[in-house]
């Protein structure tokens, strides 16, 4: 831990904005939280703060961008990706505006203010939007790779970052590439694939299944859109048995996504760890995560049942396969 | 310019208006949908902005010195269409491919499938904030070009026009005009029916702006109102038009029927006879004016 994903952030736009006077900020009255102050420090001609008002806010960014402009909006996620997301839908994927939508205090991280401020839906939404990009960050050093990334990337990119510190997991020389995976970890019995802080707790649960004598690899999904087809693929037929890993509700989201590859490339065993369809409360953030489901024992706890699963479901399969020679 | 030059140019605009409207209609008629009351209202404000006072150039759409245009109400796109056909944006005949598949005139503007179009639009609210982010552009970029935003009065329901209109006056944008097509009508019935936003001037200059009210459709108030916007320094201007929803065509006129509905044969045979009677009356009427 060092720095928090916003403040790497914050910083990341900073230097960015020294690199390259394209860049503008918007924030809606939120930046000591969102830390695009940083940015207003450094380029206060280019900083554009609009008050509360999230929808005008996505709109300018759209009429900056139509100009030459890198506009980065910024406030917490449900606003950006709910409040404003039909202007983000029609004012800035559909005519494919280079916008950068950086969406702040993910899941469950503003944990003390409610459900109200939580936010578990916001991949659902942007992922369905088309000519949207979508990446979810799982620490700060990858947090200020993704600014840089996409900043070059000419279309509407949504940047997934956490309120809190989070462990260290990448190096500043780790290549990010946007729609590319993350090989943590080799394993032979069962692939966890996490995205966000639960890249962590996935690790964490790595080395408790090991314990048992359970080989987990752990491939870490940075870019929720597009997905790394080719490499759910190949460790679909790897391991047979898959656990996803998300601070978000565990429909629409990464499970959702990794379940369509699945579904469509490769039908394998899938266990998702997530938010369970529900609304979260108010209280510590750790206490929330355990109380949610968002723990390395949770995902030590799906791996043992997609490998359970996957047993009785290569059996059946099995079985059913071998009916049918009998027909014949 | 003299005096006789302004006669002749706006007696060139209000007959290029009429025009406008037998196009719209035409191409309404052929695909039989689309938004004949809006764009009927709309004739004389985006005429006289497309044949006179925007600085753009059909050959190099992308111009980045251009004046901007935003069709606020997108659902008026007919008549945008017609205006950036008769610049040379695209060819004249595909307007007839309008709401058709594969066609480059999309129901509600497009700017990545249509030359000329500055920003798709078409839900009602998002334009007048779209304009300040281009003004916003030009400012940092220390161009001189100025931003046009088009909205219906209908759309001044949404709370959206209001967050941008606070946030243009207290930055005290002046390359940004709003121009209104106050025409009392939305789809469900009149204003005063579904949601009054009366006193209208007031509540601009509540929020920081200068008003200008004019005949929407006179050319020369018009002009002199597009002169008077640009020529204010301290914050932004709105011009409120006084309007007519389906201009020109009296079935249509003042009736929220016609908001998006396309015209029988009968009916469009009728609209044609009526627009074609009063450029006849023009010509009958206009030099007596004149003296």
């Amino acid at each position: 831990m060092g720095i928090t994903m916003r403040e790497a952030y914050g910083r990341a736009l900073a230097s960015l904005g020294e690199r390259d006077e394209r860049v503008v900020v918007l924030d809606a009255d939120v930046s000591k939280s969102t830390r695009s102050v940083v940015f207003l420090e450094r380029f206060p001609e280019r900083f554009f703060n609009v008050g509360i008002a999230e929808g005008n806010m996505m709109n300018i960014a759209g009429g900056l961008a139509s100009c030459g402009k890198i506009p980065f909006v910024n406030t917490f996620s449900f606003l950006l990706t709910l409040r404003a997301g039909e202007q983000l839908r029609t004012g800035v994927a559909y005519p494919r505006l280079n916008v950068k939508v950086a969406g702040a205090y993910i899941g469950l991280s503003d944990s003390f203010d409610g459900a109200t401020h939580q936010d578990v839906m916001d991949i659902a939404v942007t992922r369905a939007m088309p000519n949207m990009t979508v990446l979810s960050l799982s620490d700060h050093v990858m947090a200020a790779r993704a600014v840089r990334a996409a900043a070059e990337f000419d279309g509407p990119v949504y940047l997934r970052l956490h309120r809190n510190e989070t462990p260290d997991l990448s190096r500043e020389e780790d290549p990010f590439t946007i729609g590319k995976a993350v090989l943590h970890r080799d394993g032979s019995d069962v692939t966890l694939i996490p995205t966000g802080i639960m890249v962590g707790k996935a690790l964490e649960a790595a080395d408790l299944l090991a314990k048992e004598g359970i080989s987990a690899a752990v491939l870490e999904i940075h870019t929720i859109k597009p997905i790394d087809v080719e490499a759910i693929v190949k460790y679909a037929d790897q391991t047979g048995a898959l656990v996803t890993a998300e601070e978000h509700n565990i429909l629409g989201g990464l499970g959702g996504a990794v379940a369509e590859v699945l579904g469509e490339h490769r039908p394998a065993v899938l266990e998702r760890v997530g938010v369970a369809d529900t609304f979260a409360e108010s209280g510590a953030y750790d206490a929330l995560l355990k109380k949610y489901g968002l723990t390395a024992e949770a995902i030590v706890a799906a791996a043992r049942k997609a490998l359970a699963r996957r047993l009785t479901w290569r059996s059946r399969r099995r079985g059913a396969h071998e009916g049918r020679k009998r027909c014949i | 310019m003299s005096q006789k030059t302004d006669q002749e140019l706006v007696r060139r605009l209000a007959e290029r208006a009429r025009r406008l409207r037998v196009s719209v209609l035409e191409m309404i008629y052929r695909a039989q949908s689309g938004h004949p009351g809006g764009s009927l209202s709309a004739a004389e404000i985006l005429v006289t902005l497309y044949e006179h006072e925007l600085r753009v150039d059909p050959k190099n759409p992308r111009w980045p010195d251009r004046d901007r245009f935003v069709l606020a109400k997108g659902h008026a796109a007919p008549a945008l269409y017609v205006e950036l056909a008769e610049r040379g944006f695209f060819l004249k005949s595909e307007l007839e491919r309008f709401r058709q598949i594969d066609s480059i005139l999309q129901g509600h503007p497009d700017m990545k499938k249509t030359p000329g179009v500055d920003m798709s639009t078409g839900s009602l609210g998002q334009g007048l904030s779209v304009g300040i982010g281009m003004a916003l552009a030009a400012r940092l970029d220390q161009k001189d070009y100025h931003v046009w935003a088009l909205l219906g009065d209908g759309e001044l329901d949404e709370g959206q026009v209001w967050e941008a209109a606070a946030y243009a006056s207290f930055h005290k944008l002046t390359n940004i005009t709003a121009i209104v097509d106050l025409n009392h009508v939305q789809l469900d019935g009149s204003t005063r029916e579904v949601l009054a936003m009366d006193p209208v001037a007031e509540k601009w200059r509540a929020f920081g702006w200068r008003v200008i009210e004019c005949d929407g459709h006179s050319v020369e108030e018009l002009l002199g109102s597009y002169a008077a916007a640009k020529g204010e320094k301290s914050g932004p201007t709105v011009i409120l038009a006084r309007t007519v929803k389906g201009k020109g065509v009296s079935f249509m006129e003042n009736n929220a029927a016609w908001h998006g509905a396309a015209p029988t044969e009968e009916q469009f045979q009728q609209a044609m006879v009526e627009l074609k009677q009063s450029a006849a009356a023009e010509q009958t009427t206009k030099p007596g004016r004149d003296n």
